[in-house]
């Protein structure tokens, strides 16, 4: 029998139960209160007291409202129909909700168990398989969506029936497993899954070596982002982050996009809501939308289904993978996770770590990031997980428990700058103190070797370079005035401005340059490394900040036009003969 | 919040703190109001039979036999249309001097609108201020702080935005307004014409401080019930925001909170983010847009109050005294509407945004030419019409005082560009450079 119990105290969303039974930690309880069940999670277990976190308003409940427990974990549903499907952080289809206000307790199905999907089977009858493998496949939209025995199988069975190619109710029986012990199991198209679980069943985990083309030239050209690669977004409010991730999120070469808003602005989510479903995906020419999960809790929703939220998202992420598809996981903000923790941490009266965090938050924020990555499944097809978290660090100060425990979790750096937003160069990555480990991988070298250019990851560090010294000439101006330095010193100062203003910098509201695909990307970066290392004649610094102006300008003219179009060869043009001018022989 | 018949009255309270008490009690509701000793409060926590009661207007003079009685509902407001035109306190009651209102009666802090159900915003709110119209502008449905230090004219500007908005109904939330500041509210609005669209909800210097709690939400839920019952526009002014938090510190401290940044509450993102998250655009027509006040302490933006707010709201405007016009002008540089796109060349004329990053641009030149003229350096000539172009561009547009239409706006900006530069400086797409330039 389920264990039940009675409320006997309520602080906030923290509530504490008197159970009768055994209770697990994280295990799932429905709290009654009227008509309304309130779902909570078990976070402490004190004797025969159970500490349980809330998912919805606590307003009302009292001593004595009895309690029941589920006795599983928090588990999402897995299965076909998940696509383009607005859920909150808890996977509660927000489209199937009744009424303009959220209403408490209101729990609404993930998939629609009694739809029909056209199935077609992968595997016969005697074959022996394991968990994660596939049984069938069925057209989810555009995607190969595979019905996979299900993650929780333990050992090798062999399949004693599974169904002819037809249509079948996603909640119907597909197969029929047999364990060496004799055991049969039905398998439909669905299956329950804990999120605070990863997703195993894959063969191998290997190093990221490819490159996740972003379609952001500051990302793809100066710090690249691998497929399966981790990466994070540090930055003051109005920096960008926001526009940034949608940026990703529209032109990110993956097939499939799951986005976490966690905690955030709920106009964020709307304009999502509202732009996808009309903005075509260049990859598929289908729309945004169809390749795309959104979980949802934004700021003003309950604070302990924020952290479910991430791990929700992760979760279905996985799934997609074990499939063989590419993944772009985003999460906007990790921040926010954080906070809800602290929140229950210190209603719990827990001894608080740095900035009253609690002293897990690392360890928590790493175990999350490692989840992510290429993996190779064992029929020899692979899927990957590229992850993205915003961070918003207080008072945009990187010293901060969040942004340090994610920097030991990531390996790519965007650090969002001030002072770049603030002179409106956006996106604002800063590129000197931004960073991508996989720069350093040497199988990405050979990847960008290979698929880009001969030499490229050497022709990326002198950009970087360029700016560096560029900043240094700056300083160096600021400090002794303009007739203080060399003229060369206007000259390297000017050079590191066109790399910014024609590579770094990126309209992400204009229809051309939005999104920059790497061969454009290579053909913009030969062209500044040409102009950048030649040298011109000017007879005063007077003359080369206004020159240097009229050549920016130009580049910028080419951003904007169709590649390769009449425009665009025409700004180039201009562009060398204005070149050829000061060019020194 | 008045007490029925037939009630248990509770007579032995256990402790006593400056902003809480705790007696035993049975059957009581979380969130649930009271009244102590015939003082409003509100059940906080409850631990078996234990209930901690936070007494808004403070625990001075309650003794321990005080009398204690449970409503046995949560903090409610009335809302209607006879709300409109009158003043209350943070329960609700008149200090106008008029009569008790009558009208439904809604818990207050109610649910959040499910966010599919929300319409994207894009209708744009003119207030006739280039420094927000041109550059940061707004749209109904948002939510904006000013971020200004105490010597600033916020309250001015926020009523000069409120009464040039044309909203349906103006509701105003005073949380620690001085008397003056109240008063100011009050004439300006009756002088205006404008008495018969406000409401307003305040809790000034004089009333306890704990008491602000209730102020936003009881503005809110009245404007939520203009928004869906009556589909109006309506625009909620919130003043001051940082003395709010202030509250919430008392409260959290009095509960033996563990403090976090700046000894605020580490609730205090979701406290914020469930008061500036009521801003919403329904489908059918009715809105709520949020302008508040975030006072600085020196303007620093990192103190935990601006820094959660920045990340909730839909950007901030900074006020700021330019001296080389002797006006105080919004900040260009450190403002922002994050929700400008979505009107920007959509509801305005298609070259805004290009005059906007254009003239900005122009203008963070001119502050760098500002810099080496402080440094004693030598000014080129571009250095002094940077110069010349900021000054115009401070006292055409930026500053406070200016009112007109947006067209204008950016007849004006393209004038000056004209005026100081040549087409190359100014970097605008050819396309709409063969439009608008108006110089040689």
């Amino acid at each position: 029998m389920a264990t039940t119990g009675k409320v006997t105290g309520i602080v906030s969303n923290l509530v504490t139960v008197e159970v009768d039974g055994p209770v697990g930690q994280n295990e799932i309880c429905y709290i009654s209160l009227g008509e309304d069940r309130l779902m909570a999670e078990v976070i402490k277990v004190t004797g025969k007291l159970a500490s349980v976190q809330v998912f919805e308003s606590t307003r009302g409940l009292s001593v004595g409202c009895p309690v029941e427990f589920a006795g599983h974990m928090l588990e999402v549903t897995l299965g076909p129909g998940m696509l383009s499907r607005n859920y909150d952080g808890l996977q509660n289809d927000l489209d199937a909700m009744t009424g303009v206000f959220l209403k408490r307790g209101e729990y609404t199905p993930a998939l629609d168990p009694d739809r029909k999907w056209h199935f077609v089977p992968l595997a016969k009858v005697g074959d022996k398989v394991r968990c994660a493998d596939w049984l069938g496949s069925v057209k989810e939209g555009w995607i190969d969506h595979k019905i996979m025995v299900p993650f929780d199988y333990e050992g090798e069975g062999t399949i004693e029936k599974i169904a002819a190619e037809g249509d079948y109710p996603a909640s119907g029986e597909i197969a029929v497993l047999r364990d060496a012990q004799g055991n049969s199991r039905s398998v439909s198209m669905t299956m329950k899954w804990a999120v605070k679980r990863e997703i195993r069943g894959y063969r191998s985990k290997p190093r990221p070596f490819k490159v996740m083309e972003t379609g952001v030239r500051t990302i793809d050209t100066l710090n690249p982002i691998a497929e399966g690669g981790t990466g994070f977004i540090p930055g003051p409010f109005g920096c960008g982050k926001t526009v940034l991730q949608h940026a990703l999120a529209k032109n990110a070469g993956a097939d499939l996009i799951v986005m976490v808003a966690c905690g955030e602005r709920a106009n964020e989510v709307v304009e999502i809501f509202t732009e996808f479903p009309e903005l075509d995906d260049p990859r598929t020419g289908r729309k945004l939308m169809e390749r795309t999960i959104i979980v949802c809790n934004t700021s003003n929703m309950p604070v302990a289904s924020r952290e479910a939220s991430v791990y929700t998202g992760m979760t279905l992420a996985e799934y997609y993978r074990m499939m063989g598809l590419k993944v772009l996981l985003l999460a906007d903000s990790t921040s926010r996770w954080a906070q809800a923790l602290r929140e229950m941490s210190n209603r719990m009266e827990e001894l608080p770590g740095p900035d009253a965090f609690p002293m897990d938050l690392s360890a928590v924020v790493s175990q999350f990031y490692s989840r992510a990555g290429y993996v190779e499944l064992r029929n020899g097809a692979s899927g990957s997980i590229t992850f993205i978290g915003t961070v918003s660090p207080a008072g945009g100060n990187l010293k901060e428990p969040v942004t340090e425990s994610t920097q030991k979790a990531a390996r790519c750096f965007y650090a969002l700058s001030q002072a770049r937003a603030d002179s409106k160069r956006y996106p604002a990555v800063d590129p000197i103190d931004s960073y991508s480990k996989y720069l350093e991988y040497p199988e990405v070298i050979r990847w960008f070797d290979e698929n880009v250019e001969p030499g490229w990851v050497d022709k990326v560090l002198k950009m970087k370079d360029l700016l560096l010294r560029g900043k240094e000439a700056k300083d160096q101006i600021n400090i002794l005035g303009d007739d203080g330095v060399p003229v060369e010193y206007h000259v390297a100062a000017n050079k590191a401005e066109v790399v910014d203003f024609v590579v770094l910098q990126q309209d992400a509201f204009d229809e051309v340059d939005a999104s920059c695909p790497m061969g454009r990307q290579r053909y913009m970066v030969d062209l500044v490394l040409e102009i950048c290392d030649a040298e011109y004649r000017f007879d005063g610094f007077e003359e080369v900040g206004g020159w240097f102006r009229k050549l920016i300008n130009l580049m910028r003219q080419m951003n904007y036009q169709l590649f390769d179009s009449d425009k665009f060869k025409a700004a180039e043009a201009d562009l060398r003969s204005l070149v050829a001018e000061r060019r020194a022989v | 919040m008045r007490t029925r018949a037939f009630q248990k009255i509770y007579t032995r309270i256990d402790n006593i703190t400056k902003a809480t008490c705790t007696l035993r009690a049975e059957g009581v509701a979380n969130d649930e109001m009271a009244f102590v000793d015939g003082r409003p409060a509100q059940v906080v926590k409850i631990a078996g039979d234990r209930v901690t009661l936070q007494v808004f207007p403070g625990t001075g003079g309650i003794s321990t036999d005080s009398e204690v009685v449970f409503t046995g509902a949560p903090p409610t407001v009335k809302v209607g249309d006879a709300l409109k035109g009158r003043f209350f306190d943070a329960y609700g009651h008149p200090i106008d001097g008029g009569p008790e209102v009558d009208g439904e009666v809604r818990e207050i802090g109610g649910p959040s609108v499910n966010p599919v159900r929300r319409k994207q915003p894009s209708e744009l709110i003119a207030t006739g201020i280039a420094g927000i119209d041109l550059n940061n502008t707004l749209v109904t449905g948002q939510k904006i702080p000013f971020f200004a230090d105490a010597d600033q004219p916020y309250n001015q500007v926020m009523a000069t935005v409120a009464l040039r908005a044309q909203a349906d109904v103006i509701v105003l939330g005073g949380m620690g307004m001085s008397n003056d500041d109240y008063l100011y509210y009050r004439n300006l609005f009756e002088s205006a014409g404008a008495s018969d669209r406000i409401v307003a909800f305040m809790n000034t210097t004089e009333n306890p401080p704990v008491e602000r709690l209730l102020v936003p939400d009881m503005c809110l839920t009245a404007a939520e019930w203009f928004a869906t019952e009556q589909k109006k526009k309506v625009l909620v002014l919130l003043s001051d925001m940082t003395l709010y938090a202030d509250a919430l510190s008392i409260v959290s401290n009095r509960m033996d909170q563990i403090p976090s940044k700046d000894s605020m509450p580490g609730s205090l993102y979701s406290d914020l983010a469930k008061i500036y998250e009521k801003a919403v655009q329904f489908p059918d027509g009715g809105s709520i847009t949020i302008i508040a006040v975030t006072t600085l302490s020196g303007g620093d933006i990192t103190h935990a109050v601006p820094d959660n707010t920045g990340y909730i709201t839909e950007g901030q405007l900074y006020l700021r005294r330019d001296t080389d016009i002797a006006k105080v002008i919004i900040d260009p540089f450190r403002s922002l509407s994050r929700l400008k796109q979505l009107v920007i060349g959509k509801k305005t004329r298609e070259d805004h945004a290009a005059v906007m990053n254009a003239a900005i641009r122009l203008y963070a030149d001119a502050a760098n030419a500002k810099t080496k003229l402080e440094n004693g350096f030598e000014l080129t000539d571009y250095d002094r019409r940077a110069l010349g172009f900021a000054k115009d561009y401070s006292a055409a547009l930026l500053a406070i005082d200016v009112n007109i239409g947006v067209e204008k706006m950016l007849d004006t900006g393209w004038e000056l560009f004209g005026r100081y530069f040549s087409k190359d400086e100014v970097g605008v797409k050819q396309e709409l450079m063969t439009r608008y330039w108006k110089g040689e």
